[in-house]
């Protein structure tokens, strides 16, 4: 696939009144893994949250396009439809509603945006049983309620379970590795490099290295007060680790 | 004179001159009952009005119309088994008919094991009379501020008697299936007895339905007696057109690690009040109470529930969700009550409301009365809307924001639906909440009724 | 833990149990019109107050004691009581001037009534019996436009004002008690704070009940201009005496635009002793009103005293965007009853209210949470939280929890929670092993319970409260 597959443009976005991304530019090329990283309080969420659509997060300046789309003009449910998906920070529990019932909806309702029958549900059932396997996720998840009652590496496992099921071209994976332990996040990274393909792109958004060590960036960015202030190869995530945010937080400094 | 007052002086005048025909075919054990529960009812001042029980439900509307009682068993000229089908496919019970809150004459006797028995209330009366001695009317009188159970004991001919012997299993649900048929606006009075012995367990379902458009107002009471370490699972759905009115009241008493669990499911119906008393007599007890209301239109359920733990050690939980639409109005009291004596107790309640229109109403009175305290007890209420957050995850899945709604509609009612243990009628309540919630559903089941707005 | 709270927790008793011996005047037993009369031409007042007094009267008539309340009301005898009792003193209050046996009961309550030997930024309306003895600071808070004085005297002085409010928040037809208050109301407080003025200091009441067979029937009434702020204190005490004393008062509060109002309440009424006997009814009614957009009001009380307690502070959120909070911590001992709580009605768009109460029920007492939250049919996005939290010390009391929840608009997010539970053996445990014995244990544990509503009170208060809930709860745990 030719051109850029998502294009940011001097993003400012804030919340409640307070400006958090202050000047945002990033583009992502499909077949592309980037990392965001940067300390608490940088703005990461933000912008999963403004690329994802959530509406208490208001942009004020700036555009983000997607595969050709201007995405500021769509509402959440057709950015997913339009392939983007985000692995949340905090999944949301939702009772009475079983996870293989909301994904049949999900896949269902994308289709129909791009004017595609209903999955046959055969298949449907089929190739769930194939992602299941593939991101390495408990039958049994699948008739209980959405994430009610489960581990917090359950909820990842999860999360990672619907990418695989959604297909998405861009997948944004917001502190994924928070509160997993080893093993689980070996899971949850072994899933997602599964699912890369040539033409899909993964963002990372993390604080720490431990997820980077399985899932390699090819770009690698420090998201700092509200703008990216360093992008560079993969060889940034050893250095962050090493030296800590500081001396990041002293050359912006220095450049002011 | 006010409505209520003449409401309350035909009660008398009918208690009085129907007399002979409300004693013809009962036994002593009933009859005996009769007139302290009518001096009750006129002690407590008739009708409930402004009481505590009562603070949110206007009765004189649904009391205030020109009702017959028929103080007696009038064959039905079809044979109602023809006449109603249950539309839960896949349902295996043994289905026991009552028209008119009267044991029909016309079921079909289930095959059960000997000793278990199955009649009209009438008939227990006579034919075990220290059995019917024993637990008639000995649970109703726990609700001793509510002068419509008192009325019910005072006017009660008929209904359904249970009795499952010690140690005996009903493998099958027993299926109670009340049906109102008439050519006037009639209200009636139905009485069922439902004994356990010890270790004995049953499945009852019940299910109320109207065949014809009358007025009806039925004021029903069902006691339910579990020996120790008796089971029963209950579960009611109701489901009438919106001219019927029904008050129904439940009086659970448990003994010794006896478990009773009930699923209450108020799919329609005009005026729906539903009482439930469950008394934790002794040690070891549980009971679960789940209730699941969806009024929309002028409806009106009103759910109000007792539980009291008497004895240590035991558990209840009771968790109630609704969703209101159009001018719906519904309210909710649970009370929690902990005896002095009873420590260790463990008890949960909740209640849960969605509120869809400007008009729909909700009152909602949780409420704990603890007196020891060795005790777990907490209760929540909510009223709102659905959750933003969830909403928001659903969108970002692809789901948009009308189907994304009723998911979580559906989902919220699922969490309570999900306790009814018989499949194929957990699957059809669902179905049929998913359908009214989408506004697909002009009619319950293959009811034939029109409910206009 | 302070080791002075310590020595107050084991030492002390009911501490303000004391009588002044001061000439009192009094009005004959009982009631009917000419003891309101004589009430009214003793106060010197307008007819249109002997008006409303007259007509509250003949409304009590009409009415019944409510018996709604998890409450055991012994029967009252209305003519059994004293309506008007005053400490005789000169004509003219000035400091100097005020009676030397009054001084010294206001200083051992802690209530210093000297300008100089005052609590900093505290000013103080002190009331005993019927009368208003003192008010403090009077001309500074004059020099800002605030009027701080006894009501008596605003009906002298503002009468202007009195009548534009009085009985608009809470109408004498309310309830069976606001009826009586409005018929025999002796004294109590007014405040009235201008139109942006932020109250240089904390203005404070104190009541002290101290003849005998008296009933007190205070009123206080307090008028937030807009954008204006005041943070108002009520403390009470009474003496130790084996018959019960009635005591009914009346708060109203009314919030203009943007304007706020913080109403503690210490209430420290004699609770009768360990068996039971002697104590103060106390059947209050508290309203505020949040008139215009964004006006607050917040309660915060810590209930320790009276035998029966019947109060509600309850706020009518009309005004667009207006707030009320609701904090709350209710102690009962020994043979107390307590039915107590709030009411938040909503009927502005975006209004929010938040409750938060505490019970704690020791020895063989009732403790009861009461509240009403109600969102009126055309009131949108109205938010409520409520958290109802009981602690039983013993098997001998009970604590209640009801909740009323009435909504009637769907944009209404409305939460209720409530728990139930003892101070666990493992709490305990924990801090024995820590040292601390479990006596303080208890007492630490209480603290952490209350902390939420205690951080609320103003903080000279605050440390004030905090040693009354152990000395309430003193003995119930062995």
């Amino acid at each position: 696939m030719e051109g850029k597959l998502l294009r940011i443009r001097n993003l400012h976005a804030s919340v409640e009144g307070k400006e958090i991304l202050k000047g945002v530019n990033l583009e992502i090329n499909a077949g592309e893994v980037h990392a965001i990283m940067g300390p608490n309080g940088a703005g990461k969420s933000t912008l999963s949250s403004v690329l994802t659509g959530r509406e208490k997060f208001v942009v004020t300046e700036g555009e983000i396009e997607f595969n050709g789309k201007n995405l500021l003009d769509l509402p959440p449910e057709d950015r997913a439809r339009e392939g983007i998906f985000m692995s949340f920070q905090y999944p949301v529990e939702i009772p009475g509603i079983s996870t293989v019932n909301f994904l049949k909806t999900a896949v269902n309702e994308i289709r129909k945006y791009h004017g595609l029958p209903p999955y046959p549900a055969g298949d449907f059932l089929k190739m769930i049983r194939q992602k299941m396997e593939l991101t390495g996720i408990d039958n049994k998840l699948l008739n209980r309620s959405l994430n009610e009652g489960f581990s917090g590496g359950e909820k990842k496992k999860n999360e990672i379970f619907q990418m695989a099921v959604l297909e998405p071209k861009l997948a944004i994976l917001d502190e994924t590795d928070s509160g997993l332990d080893i093993d689980a996040l070996r899971t949850v990274a072994g899933g997602v490099n599964k699912l890369k393909r040539p033409d899909n792109a993964t963002i990372v958004i993390t604080h720490y290295q431990r997820l980077l060590d399985y899932i390699v960036p090819d770009v690698v960015h420090v998201l700092y007060d509200g703008r990216i202030v360093k992008t560079a190869g993969k060889e940034l995530v050893a250095e962050l680790e090493k030296k800590g945010y500081d001396w990041i937080k002293e050359e912006v400094k220095r450049e002011l | 004179m006010n409505g209520l007052e003449k409401i309350n002086a035909d009660f008398a005048t009918l208690f009085k001159d129907g007399r002979e025909q409300l004693e013809a075919g009962c036994s002593a054990v009933m009859n005996g009952c009769r007139e302290e529960a009518f001096e009750k009812f006129v002690q407590l001042g008739g009708i409930p009005q402004k009481t505590e029980a009562y603070s949110y439900a206007d009765l004189v509307p649904v009391f205030d119309k020109d009702y017959r009682v028929v103080l007696k068993y009038i064959p039905q000229n079809v044979d109602m088994n023809e006449v109603f089908r249950c539309s839960v496919t896949n349902l295996v019970t043994h289905p026991i008919l009552t028209v008119n809150g009267r044991w029909f004459d016309g079921n079909v006797e289930p095959e059960l094991p000997e000793e278990v028995v199955i009649c009209s209330l009438q008939e227990a009366g006579m034919r075990y009379p220290d059995l019917f001695l024993r637990h008639y009317n000995r649970y109703a009188p726990k609700a001793d501020q509510d002068g419509l159970v008192a009325l019910n004991t005072a006017f009660a001919q008929d209904g359904v008697f249970v009795y499952v012997p010690d140690e005996v299993v009903l493998e099958r649900p027993l299926q109670i299936i009340n049906l109102l048929r008439a050519n006037a606006d009639l209200m009636g009075f139905q009485r069922n007895l439902i004994v356990l012995g010890k270790h004995a367990q049953a499945t009852v379902l019940v299910c109320d339905h109207t065949l014809s458009s009358q007025h009806f107002l039925m004021n029903n009471v069902t006691e339910i007696y579990l020996d120790s370490g008796a089971r029963v699972d209950y579960c009611q759905v109701q489901n009438q057109y919106a001219g019927a009115a029904q008050i129904n009241s439940l009086f659970v008493s448990e003994q010794r690690n006896s478990a009773f669990e009930s699923n209450i499911v108020s799919l329609y119906g005009g005026f729906i009040r539903n009482n439930m008393y469950v008394s934790l007599n002794e040690e070891g007890g549980s009971c679960d109470l789940y209730g699941m209301y969806i009024p929309d239109k002028k409806q009106v359920v009103d759910n109000y529930s007792y539980i009291d733990h008497i004895a240590p050690n035991c558990t209840s939980n009771e968790h109630f969700k609704g969703v209101m639409d159009d001018s719906s109005l519904a309210n909710f009291c649970g009370c929690i009550r902990v005896r002095p004596n009873a420590g260790k107790t463990v008890a949960y309640q909740a209640n849960n409301n969605l509120l869809l229109s400007d008009t729909a109403r909700i009152n909602t009175k949780p409420q704990l009365v603890i007196d020891a305290d060795d005790v777990k007890c907490s209760h929540g209420a909510t009223v709102g809307q659905l959750d933003e957050e969830a909403m928001f995850y659903l969108r970002s899945r692809g789901i948009g924001r009308e189907e994304a709604k009723m998911m979580m509609m559906f989902g919220f009612a699922h969490d309570i639906i999900r306790h009814v243990r018989l499949e194929p009628l957990r699957e059809k309540i669902d179905d049929l909440i998913d359908k009214r919630l989408r506004g697909e559903l002009s009619r319950c089941f293959h009811c034939t009724l029109p409910c206009r707005k | 833990m302070n080791d002075n709270i310590i020595e107050e927790v084991t030492g002390s008793e009911y501490k303000y149990g004391f009588v002044t011996n001061v000439e009192t005047e009094t009005i004959a037993k009982g009631l009917n019109e000419e003891v309101i009369r004589a009430i009214s031409a003793k106060k010197e007042e307008p007819e249109w107050l002997l008006e409303f007094r007259l007509q509250a009267y003949r409304k009590w008539l009409t009415m019944k004691m409510p018996r709604w309340a998890q409450l055991t009301i012994p029967e009252i005898d209305y003519q059994d009581i004293v309506y008007y009792a005053a400490p005789k003193q000169k004509e003219n209050k000035d400091w100097e001037e005020v009676d030397p046996e009054l001084k010294a009961t206001f200083d051992k309550l802690g209530i210093p009534l000297s300008e100089q030997m005052a609590l900093s930024g505290v000013a103080v309306d002190a009331v005993m019996d019927s009368v208003s003895v003192k008010t403090t600071f009077k001309d500074t808070l004059a020099e800002r436009g605030v009027i701080f004085c006894s009501f008596s005297e605003a009906v002298k002085n503002h009468p202007d004002l009195v009548r534009k409010y009085l009985g608009s928040v809470v109408p004498y037809t309310d309830n069976y008690f606001a009826a009586l208050n409005s018929a025999v109301f002796s004294d109590g407080s007014f405040v009235y704070i201008p139109k942006g003025v932020r109250c240089p200091m904390e203005l404070s009441t104190y009541f002290r009940i101290n003849a005998q067979n008296t009933g007190q029937f205070e009123r206080t009434l307090i008028v937030a201009d807009e954008e204006a702020y005041v943070s108002y204190l009520e403390g009470c005490t009474a003496p130790m005496r084996d018959e019960n004393q009635l005591h009914a008062a009346i708060v109203e509060i009314v919030i203009e635009k943007n304007a706020e109002v913080k109403y503690s309440t210490v209430q420290n009424w004699y609770p009768g002793d360990k068996d039971g006997k002697g104590g103060i009814y106390n059947f209050v009614t508290k309203r505020g009103i949040c008139r215009g957009e964004n006006a607050r009001l917040i309660w915060a009380q810590v209930e320790t005293g009276s035998a029966i307690t019947w109060k509600y502070p309850s706020t009518i959120l009309k005004g667009d965007g207006s707030v009320s909070e609701f904090y709350s911590v209710a102690v009962t001992n020994n043979y107390q009853q307590a039915d107590t709580g709030t009411k938040m009605i909503h009927i502005g768009n975006n209004t929010r209210s938040r409750i938060v109460s505490k019970g704690i029920s020791a020895g063989y007492s009732s403790n009861s949470y009461r509240g009403k939250v109600k969102v009126v049919k055309g009131c949108q996005n109205a938010r409520n939280y409520s958290q109802c939290d009981s602690l039983l010390l013993g098997d001998k009391c009970g604590a209640h929890t009801f909740p009323y929840l009435e909504i009637e608009n769907p944009t209404a997010q409305v939460e209720h929670e409530a728990t139930t539970s003892r101070i666990g053996e493992d709490q305990i445990f924990y801090c024995n092993q820590r040292g601390i014995s479990a006596e303080d244990a208890v007492g630490l544990i209480i603290k952490g319970y209350a902390g939420d509503v205690l951080n609320k009170m103003p903080m000279e208060f605050a440390v004030e409260a905090q040693k009354l809930l152990q000395i309430s709860l003193e003995g119930s745990v062995g």
